[in-house]
């Protein structure tokens, strides 16, 4: 059997596996992001505490109401989604008209908000959620143990990836949202409704967040800082795809999974930097991002 | 202005003549300053539990000693040793604190008791693990209470070793108290004969630590033991439930884990992990009925970081009542002369290095069917005595017990 630097190729293989799984939180999170920013041009600094969010209202349902995660999987993403639609016409809406730091300023204050409050109320320990029965358990894969749900996480972040990315880049609603982006005031004039519409947008984002938020509980455990040791991480990844480009946030956040997961083979101490060296030589090299355009 | 330069003068004075000053309390009351993560990752293992727990002593002991008032002042140090030491600079200097307890986090707590020992001011460790407390860098004034790296490493590792666990995979926490748990779990296991097939340190703080359980996993050690702490260790366990560690034959042993740990991992996922703790809420009547008082006012059974907190106070406020004066030098030293008797600790000493020395427990989590209730989480497999889990004062390198 080959090795290579004295791995073998079972645990290389384990690993950038892995690596994916890392990888479909990333993008699942990236995306949201991506989709606020190309629409709104807002950074959603919010976005790490609504998946966190995300998890606690699967955590309720489960405690307060007993539906299971199935049922979670479909009322999150529904519940943060309206949360967003309520902080958008609420808050963000006022602050198109200024500099896009005001909207980060203003979503991070939310963040550190809900940080808080959860963190005031649940304390750091953080909550227990079950696999689901029906994934529990997993199968050997020959080079490594793989548990049914780290499987399933991977399949669904793919597919809501790809029909987030086939709903805004090839259908007519989609045509409409990347009008508006582009000239709002024409758009509105064609009689369509713009400001529904950027609404909606952010509530779309931040449900995406919200759904990888339950997909989450069942893997890490709940708890308020959830969110905030995941973001910095998503917003490099953002950067690094390209801010904006919706199919630049899906690849590198799968792409950076896999550079994370080789680098805890061969240097675990520094798995946690390794993203952030990859974005300082893209920016260096190709300021867009990866896939990005330059305005 | 006028009452905050002569606090000053007074606290001056004291540390340059100790013992002309030693009759009757500075300030006229005594002030004792809980500094201690109120926000942060340690904020459930001690924050505000801590905070409760020492205002139960200060009840528990009457409201006075001396027949003066007792004051309780709070800050949160946020995990950052700089922080924690400006706030007990200006604690001591301008507040009158007499004593500083709690001080979780092994850098804090090697921050704070410094200049503790600068200014002659008592602090009292419950809640940091490094052993280096009581060791080179100890003071006159410095205690640890209730656990270290080194007992946490001479109660588990032993009794796994000797139940058939004879190689070992570490994984560790890339900090100071990561390393400095590993290298003692390292020391007991050549002692023992036993192996370390491998090891892999992993970033603080870690979400996703299956790349590591897997490398463990595929290492063909029979022991896979965790030098990290709080929200590291509860994902630990987690993910390795997940990916089958138990159930392919491997022990899982986590080197320090608290009881809100365990209550959040839940009895599913810990049942059978051996924890070693210096206090549990149901060991008898007395730590029963301490924490039932407890749980009355904090809607959480105690950690033994907090349960160490009250141990501590009550510990402190009859040492002042014994010496009559506050001043830290006389107080650590009548400290060290009484022994430790209290609800939390029935039978403690404090050796010259400050060190409290008492039984220790090694807990085995129960399994769910096993379990009555909620906090119903541990069974006592081993209570071993404190000469065997503590490090002996003689080779601790600090110069106060040689």
């Amino acid at each position: 059997m080959f090795e290579l630097l004295g791995i073998p190729p079972q645990a290389l293989f384990g690993q950038l596996l892995l690596g994916l799984i890392n990888g479909s939180f990333y993008a699942l999170l990236s995306l949201g992001l991506a989709v606020i920013f190309g629409m709104l041009n807002v950074i959603n600094f919010a976005h790490g505490a609504l998946y966190m969010v995300g998890a606690f209202v699967a955590w309720y349902l489960m405690q307060y109401l007993g539906i299971g995660y199935w049922g979670a999987l479909i009322l999150t993403p529904v519940v943060v989604g309206a949360l967003g639609l309520v902080i958008e016409k609420t808050m963000l809406r006022h602050l198109y008209k200024l500099d896009h730091l005001y909207g980060l300023l203003l979503t991070f204050g939310l963040a550190l908000i809900l940080e808080g409050g959860f963190k005031y109320q649940y304390g750091v320990s953080g909550q227990s959620y079950p696999v689901p029965a029906a994934l529990s358990g997993g199968t050997n894969l020959g080079f490594m143990f793989l548990p049914f749900y780290r499987g399933w996480v991977v399949a669904l972040s793919i597919v809501v990836c790809i029909a987030t990315w086939y709903a805004i880049e090839k259908t007519r609603l989609g045509s409409y949202l990347r009008a508006a982006t582009e000239n709002p005031k024409l758009v509105q004039a064609f009689g369509i409704n713009v400001p529904v519409m950027i609404t909606m947008t952010y509530g779309a984002g931040v449900a995406l967040a919200g759904l990888a938020g339950v997909m989450a509980a069942p893997i890490y455990s709940v708890n308020p800082l959830m969110g905030s040791n995941l973001i910095i991480v998503v917003f490099a990844v953002v950067v690094i795809g390209g801010m904006g480009s919706i199919f630049g946030a899906v690849a590198s956040g799968y792409l950076l999974g896999l550079m994370e997961g080789l680098t805890k083979v061969f240097l675990p101490e520094a798995s946690n930097i390794v993203v952030f060296l990859i974005m300082v030589v893209v920016l260096l090299l190709r300021p867009a991002g990866l896939f990005g355009r330059e305005r | 202005m006028f009452k905050k330069s002569l606090l000053a003068g007074v606290a001056l004075s004291a540390m340059l003549s100790g013992a002309a000053l030693a009759e009757g309390l500075s300030g006229d009351k005594v002030v004792i300053g809980v500094l201690t993560d109120l926000s942060g990752v340690y904020a459930d293992v001690a924050g505000k539990g801590s905070i409760v727990a020492v205002e139960m002593a200060v009840a528990d002991y009457g409201g006075k000693v001396l027949g003066k008032p007792i004051e309780v002042i709070t800050a949160d140090h946020q995990n950052k040793a700089d922080i924690a030491v400006n706030i007990a600079r200006e604690w001591i200097d301008t507040k009158g604190a007499d004593a500083l307890v709690d001080l979780v986090t092994s850098s804090v707590g090697l921050g704070v008791q410094g200049v503790g020992g600068e200014k002659g001011v008592v602090t009292i460790n419950s809640g940091a693990a490094t052993v280096r407390l009581t060791q080179k860098e100890c003071t006159a004034t410095s205690f640890h209470w209730i656990y270290d790296t080194y007992s946490l490493a001479h109660v588990t590792t032993p009794s796994v070793v000797a139940d058939g666990g004879d190689s070992w995979f570490i994984i560790t926490a890339d900090y100071a108290f990561g390393h400095s748990l590993e290298a003692d779990a390292k020391t007991v296991l050549g002692e023992l004969g036993a192996k370390v097939v491998g090891s892999v340190r992993h970033p603080f703080p870690s979400a996703d630590l299956s790349s590591f359980l897997l490398q463990a996993q595929s290492s063909g050690a029979k022991v896979v033991a965790l030098a990290n702490a709080g929200q590291d260790t509860i994902n630990s366990v987690k993910q390795a439930a997940e990916f089958g560690i138990v159930a392919g034959g491997q022990k899982l042993v986590a080197l320090l884990a608290f009881l809100s740990d365990i209550h959040s991992i839940g009895l599913e996922l810990g049942q059978g992990l051996l924890v070693t703790t210096g206090f549990y809420w149901d060991l008898d009547d007395e730590t029963r009925g301490f924490s039932k008082k407890f749980f009355d006012k904090f809607g959480k059974m105690p950690t033994m970081v907090q349960a160490a907190d009250y141990s501590a106070t009550l510990h402190y406020l009859k040492a002042i009542e014994a010496a009559g004066t506050d001043d830290g030098k006389v107080v650590a030293a009548k400290m060290k002369e009484l022994p430790v008797k209290d609800a939390v600790i029935h039978e403690g000493k404090i050796a010259a290095n400050g060190r409290v020395v008492h039984d220790m427990y090694l807990m085995e989590v129960k399994k769910p069917s096993e379990s009555t209730g909620e906090w119903d989480l541990y069974k006592l497999v081993k209570t071993v005595p404190g000469a065997q889990a503590f490090q002996d004062p003689a080779k601790s390198g600090c110069a106060l017990a040689q």
